[in-house]
């Protein structure tokens, strides 16, 4: 937390200056990235890097949408990528200006090719799965060892959240994945726009509503890692960082991560060059940068996030190539589903239904 | 003349950093969202000329302000700030009032120091203050660590993500808004007239109720304005102390701003928001002017 509020206070001092040719300014998820690869950068660049985080794609959006950020590179999420290319905000990568461009992976290529066609506008960061990270030894105290760990039944049945509720869950605050998800839940299209669907899965979230301590995105990992609840819906790398976090401090909490047997939602986070991007020559060198195969592979072995680069993957470490939770074999990479953007109408029922499991209004 | 250069100074202020800004928000409440950068229509294209400014009137419309009537979500995040705005104005004033009084009866050369005292937590981010907070309260924090230390309780209370922590949160924070305002006014009270109450009667207490209070109505109508009137629009609080079912208008525009993409939606809550605070803020004025005309 200390180290967040730094970096915060820090970015926020750089802010305030002014953007210059030498400089490139990087927006990216809070928690993502090995710091020295920043230093590294700066080193064989001698470029100035400024490194700022954000922790949801709304507040990422807000400011491409408004314009003039003052950032080169971005990190959406898929979905929103897509609507924001739509908008506009982002321009055409030129992929001569990357020499380590043929480290992709065409598999996640390929997906994430839904929604950027033919990756004009990025190229992935890193990749997951939203599903559920448990207290392994709490559950089983709770719910017993035939606890339904690897099922969306662990957090949308309410016999179980009743008794979990004790030991504390947190959900995402994220109405894009967490309606999807009790839709699958239902057994019904994840990507639906059906508003009487939409309520059916708002109905499943408010029944199990009483028994949810927190919705937010990024609080789970101290929270799991901690001890202090015992279930959180959250993305498998957050999840995985609260593992390790836990081992390293040897409090005897052992976190494991599963995505669930029904369909887990697969997320794509993609770096792309905002049209007004003071330094896009820059732009393009920290891409490069991070498409190096040793350079991917540190942030991944960092963060415990797949990446799409194919090259990376023999510097991978064994913990995360070799960890199903990361780099899930193909049987359960076909178990996955993708969420698409949400047009403005169905977005406005979205979240207004989210307020209505959230707040109860 | 020189009298006109000195009364628009404050008008050119108000003028550029309220009213131009206002008309602006108030433009994109009267568009429709879109898909664009930025994300509303119709945009003000001067380069068309007249034809150009008569089409973007024409596409401007009362559309968004007919949504907040239509769902319950909004006037009822409007009361609900209310009441968390009033509730810790209160409690806000129970609590600095004691301060404020204590400040301004010590001994003369304590004060500069107390005052110092008072204002040294502006030294430190508001952020980070409300962060040492969730340290405090949460489950595990300082708090409950002290009270089940104590053997006051067995199991930690649940005290971060409700209300209470917003309020806690809120009266800390706005504090110093108002113990400034009424101990300006207490320190010039003068002792003689509480002798003279005395001297005809008085009781210590009714004394204070009588003549103190009286006199530092000033000060508390001032104070209790300058908390009322931010914390109606509070986010930052509620959102890092509330729970998810704390709902203020605040969190509200957030969510229009940032989840639903809707400017224009979110414009209209902020005019309204404002039209609700012309309320109190008139009422400051003229209290304001009442004392400055009492000053002369």
């Amino acid at each position: 937390m200390f180290k967040n509020l730094m970096t915060w206070t820090a970015t926020l001092a750089l802010a305030a200056g002014m953007a210059s040719a030498d400089e490139v300014r990087v927006y990216n998820w809070s928690d993502y990235i090995d710091e020295e690869l920043l230093a590294k950068f700066e080193a064989e660049t001698g470029l100035k890097l400024i490194y700022d985080v954000f922790d949801s794609n709304e507040l990422l959006e807000t400011k491409m949408l408004a314009g003039g950020s003052g950032y080169d590179v971005v990190v959406p999420t898929g979905s929103f990528l897509q609507r924001q290319i739509q908008a506009g905000v982002f321009q055409p990568l030129q992929k001569d200006a990357l020499a380590n461009y043929g480290n992709v992976w065409n598999v996640i290529a390929d997906r994430t090719a839904r929604f950027d066609p033919e990756n004009t506008y990025s190229i992935n960061y890193m990749w997951g799965t939203t599903g559920l990270g448990t207290n392994t030894g709490k559950v089983k105290e709770v719910l017993g060892d035939d606890a339904p760990v690897d099922s969306l039944a662990l957090v949308f049945d309410p016999a179980n959240m009743e008794k979990l509720a004790d030991c504390g869950v947190h959900f995402l605050d994220a109405p894009d994945e967490m309606i999807p998800a009790a839709l699958t839940y239902l057994g019904l299209d994840p990507n639906t726009h059906d508003k009487a669907d939409l309520e059916k899965a708002a109905g499943v979230l408010e029944a199990i509503r009483p028994y949810v301590l927190k919705f937010h995105s990024s609080e789970y990992i101290n929270a799991l890692a901690n001890g202090d609840i015992c279930v959180a819906v959250g993305w498998s790398g957050d999840v995985l960082q609260a593992r390790d976090r836990a081992a390293e401090a040897e409090n005897g909490v052992e976190i494991a991560y599963n995505p669930p047997k029904e369909g887990a939602l697969m997320w794509f986070d993609q770096m792309a060059i905002p049209t007004d991007a003071p330094n896009p020559e820059g732009a393009h060198k920290f891409l490069n940068f991070m498409l190096d195969a040793n350079n991917m592979a540190a942030a991944s072995n960092y963060v415990y996030y797949a990446n799409g680069n194919k090259a990376s993957q023999e510097f991978l470490e064994a913990d995360v190539i070799d960890d199903p939770a990361i780099y899930p074999p193909e049987a359960a990479m076909n178990n996955t589903y993708i969420k698409g953007p949400y047009p403005a109408k169905v977005q406005r029922v979205v979240t207004r239904l989210w307020t209505r499991v959230k707040s109860g209004v | 003349m020189r009298r006109f250069t000195l009364i628009s100074v404050p008008y050119i202020w108000l003028l550029a950093l309220f009213l131009i800004p206002f008309v602006i928000v108030f433009k994109i409440a009267l568009s429709d969202a879109a898909i664009a950068r930025p994300p509303y229509l119709p945009l003000l294209e001067f380069s068309e000329g007249w034809a150009g400014i008569k089409a973007f009137f024409s596409e401007l419309d009362f559309e968004n302000f007919v949504w907040l009537t239509e769902d319950d979500l909004y006037w009822k995040a409007y009361l609900s700030s209310l009441k968390i705005a009033l509730v810790s104005t209160l409690f806000t004033l129970l609590i600095g009032y004691p301060i404020a009084y204590g400040m301004a009866r010590a001994p003369n050369e304590w004060r500069p120091t107390l005052l110092m005292l008072m204002i040294l937590p502006f030294w430190t981010s508001f952020l980070i203050r409300v962060y040492a907070w969730m340290g405090i309260l949460s489950t595990e924090g300082l708090l409950n660590q002290l009270l089940m230390g104590l053997g006051l309780i067995t199991e930690p209370l649940m005290i971060l993500n409700t209300n209470v922590a917003v309020y806690i949160g809120i009266v800390y924070t706005y504090l110093p808004f108002l113990v400034l305002p009424v101990y300006a006014a207490l320190e010039k009270l003068d002792d003689s007239l509480l002798e003279a109450a005395e001297d005809l009667g008085c009781s210590r207490f009714s004394a204070f109720w009588l003549v103190t209070v009286p006199l530092s109505r000033s000060g508390i109508l001032a104070g209790c304005f300058l908390v009322f009137i931010p914390v109606l629009g509070e986010f930052v609080i509620p959102s890092l102390l509330g729970g998810s079912g704390t709902l203020m208008i605040g969190k509200v525009l957030f969510e229009e701003f940032f989840s639903n993409r809707d400017w224009p939606v979110a414009s209209a809550v902020a005019v309204i928001l404002l039209l609700i605070l012309i309320v109190p803020i008139v009422l400051f004025q003229m209290n304001q002017q009442k004392q400055q005309e009492a000053g002369k």
